[in-house]
């Protein structure tokens, strides 16, 4: 089986390396020696969810055009459009997880003193993707009245503005049916909450942080996704801000593992879709991921990874593809005009992708039965558009389908080879022909 | 019929009356006796293959009636030549575009003359449009047959009958194609068609085959979503687009996510981690270059990665590609190669093929002719017929451009017997015949073309002087010239056109296009002659070499073969002496031979060697008619026999040059039996076996050899084999590997290849090597 996270997938899943950033630091403490953050977490905050998947027979085409399924949407999927951080470079290879690098003496030195102590507040993890910010942020809710006398004004200021506030300047947004309430996290309680910008307002985000003099504050920024590497020049200069650079893969698997023993506010976050085919019998099922090894995760960012995962702490990139939620935003904005990823997706789920697909059907008539290919398989992702007729016959909506559809069957297919290879065999349910519409469901059903 | 009028004037719509630039006898030959139709109709390529045969004229040679034993004196030539009609089996395949395909029709129902022909076999998406177009015109039925069993036929049909098929392509290194190896089993392999969509198919023997994947994003996806991105309406302008265009203006590289870091973290920046990631976040216009570079790189690399997933679950490493989005491409050959490197780290290779646009028609073919069994026969493609590859990479040759509106061509003769590997090669799948890559050597290519070029006067001279009665030679010679010319102008631009350049390939070219024009052995006069000259000497010969002491006659031997191989019209250098010079003879010959130590010479070896044991059986290529073989080779077969060892004299199957062929051995055979009682005997108690070689070629290639001669070899256990002549054994096979012990020489008629190989004119190649235990 294989669990497919990042902002495509499912978004809960987005916030999984933002979290791990936090975690993974956690983990850092812990072996400075921090003693009693060894104890499992006590009551589990979960953030991820991850779409376990049945897998499929990559057919040259994709969904059964002749359903053309409503795309099932929550009002709150605007906030879908976070990338996973995970930079998904093909070729991306990662040989030693979560690595300080840079300068990590001072942070180090820093982190020393608090050996006694758990860290300082704010409690913060931040995954910068390519497209994406998506900041965690920790909001104690037992704090005592003792504490609250020592607290500075800053991190006073702070707590208000990003629990106050669903919006922060024109494209910051939280999350607010993502948030965890009620959990606890090395020993203190309280709320996890989820906040998400674009990358390209990296500048005013540090800006903002100088302003509000962060640096006073002694936090360490736990950063992880590429932009932890490129705005960390920045984060210094501008901001007196050392980060924390932690691996993304890793924290991405931390934070999944984590999450998935937390569940969403008494909810399980992995879940599969049983009978993706038929519209009328598809449900959502939570999927145990007890004892979930091995399995292959598929991190569907601006671009997409897949790491076959052994264990907690053994994985590896296996491979990963340019076509991811990048691929699909950016050309739907090319060919539709449309401005954010919601409008996209609202777009697909109106549209029909077999009026741009060429279908087997459209090729052979009917099946095409040598090969065992159905009528309704996609034969060619956009092949109708080679006719100059049918281009002028379909709408935005049909092409932002479409190409849903294409990024999408593309991932399956890739991630089933990969399963298959990997042999994680074992754990790819039987697979079915006609299922392939799950993959729609991870992008419909957030 | 559309008139063969100005090229070009159609360009601009789908009419079908679009002028044809060739005149269509030439392109659609040999319809008269044509039977078996079979048509493969493309999105824009029309493929249409039909059996025929050719009759042409061949020269053969027949042993004068000898009961008359006092005549034979009397008779000048040795044996008499006669000029006969003969019938070959040749497939012919056609390649134009869609609008031509009603003027096509036209033109063949007017030409047809058989009418056998009830049906005709059709594949490819648009076999369905053209249905009833095709059964109103040809009056034949169409027999739909499927598509991928077809491409997966013709490409098994190319990969056993074309040597030089399939290639890797390296943008920017010299040269881009690098044609690989004759494989001695084509399978297993995976075939990854990129259509509209992109099939992959794993191909496990001639007729077990399976699909084992596909996906939708293939060539439909590049030029249907490059249509929408850049309003560009055709497939190759959008290429063109392509190969212009910036991709990292449109795509999220991983130095955009990372910044500078990616360098110490060891990643590659310019690899692409989301395929037009920035059209999304950025409210830039777009130039229509990038997008569709941007689009080229994302499908490109998605069909790289799933062969590569494909090639790696099923253990496959050859995976040829082919369709539309392929056909020969540079930009996308390009593209899918760096790909399937990225993925595979190397481990798989991406293989294309010379005629992947005919495959679909080759094996619709097949399928129609399945109770003639096309399949039992050895087939080669006819360099005189066929067009060769050509790039269609604008950039790469702007003439090429002018091509478009016209034909394409390959023709396959069928051979009268099977070819196979010689059993003595040590390492069939890494045997290479030829010895200079002239694609690869540049200056080696200019030299040797410019060669053939200038010798190409006395090649038509000599061709009219074989037909001293023919009316029409001096035309036909003209038409030779030209065509001949053609091929070497066409060759100097794209090298790579026929596979490998190779001075055999230029030679075979050369004996293509004569038998076009119905010259098939211009030097039949002129070997009857020589014949007939040495055969006279031959005895006189053979006394003075029996009056030798052991050890000198071992050496006299050898200057004899080597002093006969001087003989060789073929060499511009010598041809020149023969014509001035007649009296040119084999004294002077061993004369002009350089002294020993010769160029390469392990002569010493080899007397040792004759010390020893003898052979069990030898196998000699025989070279040159005339003083080479009956006073070169005869008295060194005289003396092996005499040692005891067995001899399979093998020669060519048809004429090349003044090469002996197999018919002509048999004559001068029988004649030097008639002279000289050790030949008798060993021809009557079978010691001495005269078989073909299966080649028309002045070269040698190993790998297809006549299937006659392949039993021969493992039934008598030959352990020694002996190839003489700059065109077999220095040309082709110098660094052949045996298993056995062989003999390779040759004298260098050539300055400059004399010059390369550090000697001078008629240096002297002895090579004896002995396979390491």
């Amino acid at each position: 089986m294989f669990f497919c996270s990042g902002w495509i997938a499912a978004e809960e899943a987005t916030r999984a390396p933002a979290l791990g950033a936090w975690l993974g630091r956690q983990r850092f403490l812990l072996r400075m020696g921090a003693g009693r953050l060894g104890a499992p977490m006590e009551r589990h905050c979960g953030v991820a969810a991850t779409s376990a998947s049945s897998v499929r027979e990559p057919t040259p085409g994709g969904p059964d055009g002749r359903r053309r399924e409503p795309l099932r949407r929550r009002a709150n999927s605007a906030s879908a459009s976070a990338v996973g951080a995970s930079a998904s470079a093909e070729g991306v290879r990662r040989d030693r997880p979560g690595s300080y690098s840079g300068a990590t003496s001072a942070s180090r030195q820093r982190v020393e003193s608090l050996r006694k102590k758990r860290p300082l507040f704010p409690w913060f993890g931040l995954d910068i993707g390519g497209t994406l910010v998506k900041l965690v942020y920790f909001e104690p809710k037992d704090i005592t009245a003792e504490e609250e006398e020592e607290e500075v004004e800053s991190l006073k200021s702070i707590r208000k503005y990003l629990t106050s506030n669903v919006a922060y300047g024109s494209t910051g947004i939280r999350d607010v049916h993502l948030e965890l309430k009620d959990l606890t996290l090395c020993g203190r309680k309280g709320n996890l909450h989820f906040i998400r910008f674009p990358t390209h307002d990296m500048p005013a985000f540090i800006q903002m942080g100088r302003d509000k003099n962060f640096s006073s504050l002694h936090t360490v920024f736990c950063a992880t996704g590429g932009g932890a590497y490129k705005f960390e020049e920045d984060f210094l200069t501008i901001g007196d801000l050392q980060l924390c650079k932690l691996d993304e893969l890793d924290c991405l698997i931390k934070g999944i593992l984590y999450i998935d023993s937390v569940g969403f506010n008494g909810r399980s976050q992995c879940y599969y879709f049983e009978n993706p085919a038929d519209s009328e019998k598809c449900q959502k099922l939570p999927f145990d991921l007890r004892n979930p090894y091995p399995l292959l995760l598929v991190n569907i960012g601006s671009g997409v990874s897949i790491l076959a995962v052994y264990s907690k702490d053994n994985y590896k990139r296996v491979t990963g593809t340019s076509l991811g939620g990048g691929t699909f935003f950016g050309l739907c904005c090319l060919l539709t005009g449309c401005t954010t990823f919601e409008e996209a997706l609202e777009m697909a789920s109106r549209g029909d992708s077999t009026k741009v697909d060429k279908l087997v059907r459209d090729i052979y008539g009917g099946d095409y039965e040598r090969f065992g290919l159905p009528g309704w398989a996609v034969a060619s992702s956009f092949g109708n558009m080679m006719s100059k007729e049918k281009r002028e016959a379909v709408s935005k909506e049909d092409l932002a389908r479409a190409t849903l559809i294409t990024i999408t069957n593309n991932i399956g297919s890739i991630a089933r080879m990969c399963a298959l290879n990997e042999d994680v065999r074992s754990w790819v349910p039987q697979t079915s022909k006609e299922g392939s519409c799950q993959h729609l469901e991870f992008f419909a059903n957030f | 019929m559309a008139e063969c009028g100005a090229s070009g004037s159609g360009s601009s719509g789908d009419s079908l009356d679009k002028s044809i630039t060739l005149p269509p006898d030439e392109i659609f030959r040999n319809l008269e006796n044509a039977k078996r139709f079979a048509i493969d109709i493309g999105g824009s390529l029309t493929k249409l293959a039909y059996y025929s045969t050719v009759q042409h004229k061949v020269a053969k040679v027949r042993s004068f009636d000898h009961s008359d034993k006092d005549t034979e004196q009397d008779h000048e030539p040795p044996y008499e030549i006669s000029v006969q009609e003969e019938v070959t089996a040749r497939l012919h395949f056609v390649k134009f575009e869609n609008t031509y395909i009603e003027a096509c029709l036209d033109f063949i129902k007017d030409h047809l003359v058989n009418t056998e022909t009830k049906v005709i076999q059709a594949t490819g998406g648009g076999a369905y449009k053209f249905k009833d177009l095709i059964e109103e015109k040809l009056q034949l039925k169409v027999d739909k047959e499927d598509v991928m069993t077809c491409l997966i036929k013709g490409c098994n049909f190319v990969l056993k009958n074309i040597p030089q098929e399939a290639f890797v392509y390296q943008k920017g290194s010299n040269p881009e194609f690098r044609f690989q190896t004759h494989q001695p089993s084509v399978f297993p392999y995976l075939l990854v068609s990129v259509g509209s969509g992109v099939s992959i198919v794993k191909v496990e023997t001639e007729d077990r085959f399976e699909w084992i994947g596909g996906s939708s994003i293939g060539g439909g996806t590049f030029w249907g979503l490059g249509a929408l991105l850049t309003k560009t309406k055709s497939f190759d302008e959008l290429l063109h687009l392509a190969s212009r265009g910036q991709h990292a203006n449109v795509d999220m590289l991983v130095q955009d996510i990372y910044g500078g870091a990616h360098q110490t973290l060891g990643l590659s920046g310019n690899l692409i981690a989301s395929s037009f990631g920035k059209s999304a976040t950025a409210d830039t216009e777009f130039s229509k270059e990038d997008m569709a570079k941007s689009l080229l790189h994302m499908i490109s690399n998605d069909i790289g990665q799933l062969a590569c997933l494909y090639a790696k679950l099923h253990c496959l490493d050859r995976v040829y590609f082919g369709g539309f989005f392929i056909r020969g491409h540079p930009v996308t050959m390009r593209t899918i190669t760096y790909s399937i490197n990225f993925f595979s780290k190397g481990e798989v290779q991406a293989l294309f093929l010379r005629h992947e646009g005919y495959l679909g028609a080759i094996g619709a073919f097949l399928k129609g002719a399945e109770q003639d069994n096309p399949n039992q026969y050895s087939w080669e493609e006819n360099y005189a017929g066929s067009s060769g590859l050509m790039s269609s990479s604008p950039e790469l040759c702007p003439t090429q451009r002018a091509r478009s509106g016209t034909f394409d061509l390959l023709e396959m003769d069928r051979l009268e017997r099977p070819l196979v590997n010689l059993p003595l090669l040590l390492d069939p799948s890494s045997y290479v015949p030829d010895t200079v890559d002239l694609t690869d050597d540049a200056l080696a290519r200019k030299y040797w073309l410019t060669c053939f070029e200038e010798a190409l006067d006395g090649v038509v001279k000599r061709a009219v002087a074989s037909q001293p009665g023919s009316v029409d030679a001096a035309e036909r010679a003209e038409k030779f010239r030209q065509k001949y010319w053609d091929k070497l102008q066409t060759l100097r631009y794209q090298p790579f056109a026929y596979g490998t350049l190779t001075v055999r390939s230029l030679l075979d070219t050369r004996e293509h296009c004569l038998n076009e024009f119905n010259f098939p052995d211009p030097y039949s006069k002129v070997k009857q002659k020589d014949n007939g000259v040495a055969l006279k000497c031959f005895q006189r010969v053979i006394h003075s070499l029996d009056a030798l002491g052991w050890e000198e006659r071992q050496l006299a031997l050898v200057k004899g073969l080597l002093a006969g191989n001087v003989f060789d019209w073929g060499a511009k250098a010598v041809s020149d002496v023969l014509e001035s010079d007649p009296q040119f003879g084999f004294e002077e010959a061993k004369r002009k031979l350089q002294e020993r130590p010769w160029l390469v010479d392990s002569y010493s070896n080899w007397l040792q060697r004759l010390k020893g044991p003898p052979h069990k059986c030898a196998l000699i290529f025989a070279d040159n008619s005339g003083v080479d073989v009956i006073l070169g080779v005869f008295p060194f077969v005289r003396e092996l026999l005499s040692r005891g060892t067995e001899v399979i004299l093998a020669c060519n199957s048809g004429p090349a040059l003044n090469d002996v062929t197999y018919s002509e051995s048999l004559i001068v055979a029988e004649r030097i039996a008639a002279m000289d009682p050790v030949v008798r005997s060993a021809l009557r108690e079978e010691r001495l076996l005269l078989t073909r070689t299966g080649s028309s070629s002045p070269c040698l290639d190993l790998s297809r050899l006549d299937k006659g001669l392949a039993v021969l070899v493992r039934e008598r256990g030959a352990d020694l084999v002996v190839i003489e002549g700059m065109g077999r054994a220095v040309h082709t096979n110098y660094h052949a590997a045996l298993r056995c012990e062989s003999l390779k020489l040759a004298v260098i008629k050539n300055s400059w290849l004399a010059e390369r190989l550090g000697g001078r004119l008629f240096s002297v190649i002895f090579k004896y090597e002995v396979p390491a235990e």
